[in-house]
Formats: structure tokens, sequence, C-alpha cells
């Protein structure tokens, strides 16, 4: 009876946690976008810097690792594609790969370590100060002033970051076509190219810009909540990383089933 | 508490508080504080650690909600008005917490103007004369340019009540004003509160264990104990107060070790039932 009980619980604590990641999104998305025909325009000189964080910052990072993910994607699809003797489809099967799935999901977790992570670090040490407390004392709202700056930025950068990552994945899958699969560096991508549709990248972007808003979501959430002392900071970070990977992979799952029933011709 | 009957019309004085209840969770930290403020006095809450005097600013800030009682400042029940109507309670009042609570990726000029630069429409040359002279009024003209970082304990303090002050607050709140700061530098920011009460007829309302800063700049003080008030009155009526919790917050009695080993026994199964 008590298993029963404890699994009540944790749904509910669940469902409370999502409750509280719409409402925080849902707010600065207020802020966001309908604060400024209210005369309340969102803060851009914050949103532009921690674009700069969020976006360019991740740039060599990101590039590098989704290379090689793309250089793996490559060798492992040619590992059977071989057997068939059809490794001239390698090209086909990195570029979708890249650009329906792995590109999202990889910039989604590079930023998640990056960013997601500092939200939550910034954000808690503030709270431990009385930071969050003064803003609100100030009358200044926490969510305007630190939550829709971020949020901003990252629904922006995070679909940038993932058109940057599919490029690179697809070049590193060049790298293997052209050393090892007869093909020449432009046709390697002209093939790319053209086995590619416009909602495979579109569907990658918009779960992109989902993943961007929960991502944000977690690590503010994780920040604000954070209670007692510094010690504390350090978890909501831990948390803030291990709630984000599991939501953008819920968050992945669901927007690829709505793809797949929906969009499938 | 019921907010229709014929007592609750808004009081007069700066701050009221009516029969103020808080909780965290299950636990009652405040068990039905009532007590004014008087426009231009200086309260000074009183309390030891635990009292519940940290909570009680707090929700005279309106950081935490009362579960039930009134918290009146400036005739506005702040627990029960909208948050726009309590933004507006929140720029005419000042707080200075304890830590300083600056923004550590700002200046200290910045710091200082962000009130004005989110409340009002002024010009940013405006803003900045306002600033120095925010910094000038608490000894720290000339440091606009300095991050807080770079900032000693006591100086922190003061900026933060520049900032308290950029609105030109009627109410200013001080959270242990001269807690972790040497003899010297907490006479300073006594000195400081001082100069803001006759400069500007604030009312002006302090939170500390410091008895000697206390009985310094208060008008009227308040001691906290265990979440209820044990004793209210000026400086003087404190003073000669024969209460014995009284007596022994300024005397600074030590508590008794041992309160009996039924009580001891019980408090300790007590927290076992608690925490498991």
């Amino acid at each position: 009876m008590e298993f029963v009980s404890q699994i009540g619980a944790s749904v509910t604590n669940g469902l409370a946690y999502l409750g509280s990641l719409a409402a925080l999104g849902g707010r600065a998305a207020y802020y966001g976008f309908v604060g400024p025909f209210q005369g309340k325009p969102p803060r851009l000189r914050s949103a532009f810097s921690q674009a700069m964080d969020v976006g360019v910052r991740a740039l060599p990072i990101l590039s590098l690792i989704t290379f090689f993910i793309g250089l793996i994607l490559a060798l492992q699809s040619a590992y059977e594609l071989s057997k068939l003797g059809a490794l001239n489809f390698v090209a086909r099967a990195v570029a979708l790969s890249m650009t329906r799935e792995l590109g999202p999901l990889i910039t989604a977790i590079v930023v998640i370590g990056r960013s997601g992570s500092a939200f939550a670090a910034e954000i808690g040490t503030m709270k431990v100060t009385e930071e969050i407390d003064a803003l609100e004392t100030m009358a200044i709202s926490p969510i305007h002033f630190l939550v829709t700056p971020k949020f901003l930025a990252m629904i922006v950068m995070l679909p940038c970051l993932t058109i940057w990552a599919n490029t690179m994945g697809i070049l590193g899958g060049a790298l293997f076509g052209v050393t090892q699969a007869d093909f020449t560096f432009r046709r390697y991508i002209q093939t790319s190219i053209e086995s590619l549709y416009l909602r495979d990248i579109a569907s990658g972007l918009i779960k992109s810009v989902m993943f961007g808003a929960t991502i944000t979501a977690v690590g503010c959430l994780e920040g604000l909540m954070t209670g007692g002392g510094a010690e504390q900071v350090g978890r909501s970070t831990t948390r803030a990383v291990v709630m984000s990977i599991l939501l953008v992979v819920v968050v992945d799952l669901v927007f690829t089933g709505v793809f797949f029933f929906v969009g499938n011709p | 508490m019921d907010r229709n009957t014929a007592n609750s019309s808004p009081p007069t004085a700066a701050i009221s508080l009516r029969d103020l209840r808080v909780s965290y969770g299950e636990r009652e930290i405040l068990h039905g504080i009532t007590f004014d403020v008087a426009t231009g006095e200086t309260l000074v809450i009183l309390g030891g650690s635990g009292s519940g005097k940290s909570t009680l600013l707090r929700t005279l800030v309106g950081l935490e909600k009362p579960t039930s009682g009134q918290v009146w400042i400036q005739g506005k029940d702040i627990a029960a008005i909208s948050q726009a109507e309590l933004d507006q309670i929140r720029k005419k009042t000042g707080m200075s917490f304890q830590g300083g609570a600056l923004f550590g990726s700002m200046t200290v000029g910045e710091n200082v103007a962000l009130p004005l630069r989110e409340h009002t429409k002024l010009e940013d040359s405006t803003i900045e004369i306002m600033l120095r002279l925010k910094l000038e009024q608490v000894g720290l003209a000339g440091f606009e340019y300095h991050m807080p970082s770079q900032l000693s304990g006591g100086m922190k303090k003061r900026a933060a009540v520049a900032r308290a002050l950029a609105m030109d607050p009627e109410i200013l709140f001080f959270d242990e004003p001269s807690a972790g700061l040497d003899p010297i530098i907490a006479a300073g920011i006594d000195q400081l509160i001082l100069e803001l009460k006759r400069a500007f007829r604030m009312t002006i309302v302090v939170v500390t264990h410091e008895l000697a800063s206390a009985f310094l700049i208060a008008d009227r003080m308040v001691l906290i104990d265990k979440g209820n008030i044990v004793a209210i009155g000026t400086t003087q009526e404190m003073r000669s107060s024969v209460q014995p919790r009284v007596r022994q917050f300024l005397d600074r009695v030590p508590e008794p070790d041992v309160e009996g080993e039924l009580d001891y026994l019980q408090t300790l199964t007590e927290e076992y039932r608690r925490h498991g």
C-alpha cells in the first residue's frame, strides 16, 4: 500500500513540477512577446549578451562534436550499407539523421551542459545571496529581469546552432564519403541536399525551438527553487542538467511522434 | 482573521500589523504579531536567532505571505492587494539586505541606478547625477565604477543602502545592518541610519540582535521570542523593564542548559517523529 501511495506522490510531484515549468515558461514568454505591446519591452541588451553566451561561444565545441557525430554516423551506416553494395546511400543516411534528429538533439545536449547548468547556477547563487529577493522588493519581476532575456536568447539561438550542427554533421559525413566511398566533395554535398526535404529540416528546427524553451524553463526553475546555502546551488545545477536531458528527450519523442503521424504523406 | 470587521478600517500608521501569523509549511513561525510603526519613527525589532524576526521583516516587505492577519503598509493591506498594487508600495519602500544583495554582474553605480532605470523615465544624465548623490549620502562617492566584489563588507552595505534610497522611499527596512562588521564599521552604519532618520524623517524598521546599535538608533523596540512579542516600548521602557525574558536578552544571560529530563526526552522524540 505504501508503494502505491509513493507512486501517487511521485506522480503528483512530477505533475506539479511540469506545472511550474509551464507557468515559468508562460510568464517568460508573456514578458517577451506581450510585454512590448504594454510598454514593458524585454531587456534586449541582456538578451543579446545571453545570445552571445548561449550561441556564439558554443560554436567551437558544438562544431567539433557534430563533425565527429557526422563521421560516426557515416561509418556506422556504411557498415550495413556496404553489405548491400549501396555505399552511395551514406550521404542520404547522414543528412537525414542529422537534420531530423541528431543535429537538434546534440545541440540541445551541448547547450544544456554549457548554458542550462549556468542558468541554474547563476539564478541559484542570486537566490542564496538574496539578490532575487532584492529584485522583488524593488518591484522588479525576476522573471522579466532574468528569465525572459535567457528565454529569448535560447529560442533564437538553438535553431541557429542546430542549422550549424546539421552542416557540420554533413561535413563530417563527407570526410568519410570522400575518402572511403568514391564521392567527390561536390557530389557528396549535392546528394545530401537532394535527399533532404524542407520538412526534414523544419521538423528539426521546430524541435530545437521547443528544446530551447524547455532548457531555459528547467534551468531557471531549478535556480529559483534553490533553498538554503551554497551547497544547494550545486545540487540545483546537477538537477537542472539531469531534468533538462530527460525533458528534452521527452519533448523530442512527443514532437517526433506528432510529425510521424501528422506529417507523413 | 475576518477582514470585514468594524475595526479593520485602514490604520493611519505607516505600518500596522494585526494578529499576523506566518507559517513555513506545517510549522508556524509567527504566532499573532500586532504592533504599529508611526510615520517618521525608527522601530528596532530585536530577537535571538530563530526568534522569527527575519521572517517578520520578510513579511513586512511582502516576500512571505501571512497565513492570517493583516500587514498594513501606508493604508494598504499588502497581503490582500494585487501584484501591481504591491509593486506601487514597493517603489515607495527600500530594503537593505543583510549581505547587501548587490548584483554581482553590475557596477555599484548600475546597482544604485537600477530602480531608477526600471521605474522612471529619467534621462541617463539625470540618473547619473542621482546615483552620485545617493552614493555620496552613504559615503561612497567615487565608487560608482567599482564592482561589488571589490568592496569590503561595510562598503557593500552602504552601497545597498544607496540602492534602497534610490527611489526616495518613505519607509526603509534594514536586515541586520551591523551583522558581520567590525565595531568601527558597524558604528559607521548606525551613524548612517541616524543621519537618514534626521535628514529625511523616514520611517525606519531595523531587524538586529546587536543591543548597542539597537539602543542607539531606536525610538521604540519590539522584542520577539519564539514567534511572539515579548515586549514593546521605548528604549527607556525596555531598559527599565523587569520582565524576565527582556532582562535575560538585554543582560545577555545564557539559556539554562537542562530543561528537565522529561522535556528533553520529549524534544528528542518529537525530532525523531518529524525527521524519521
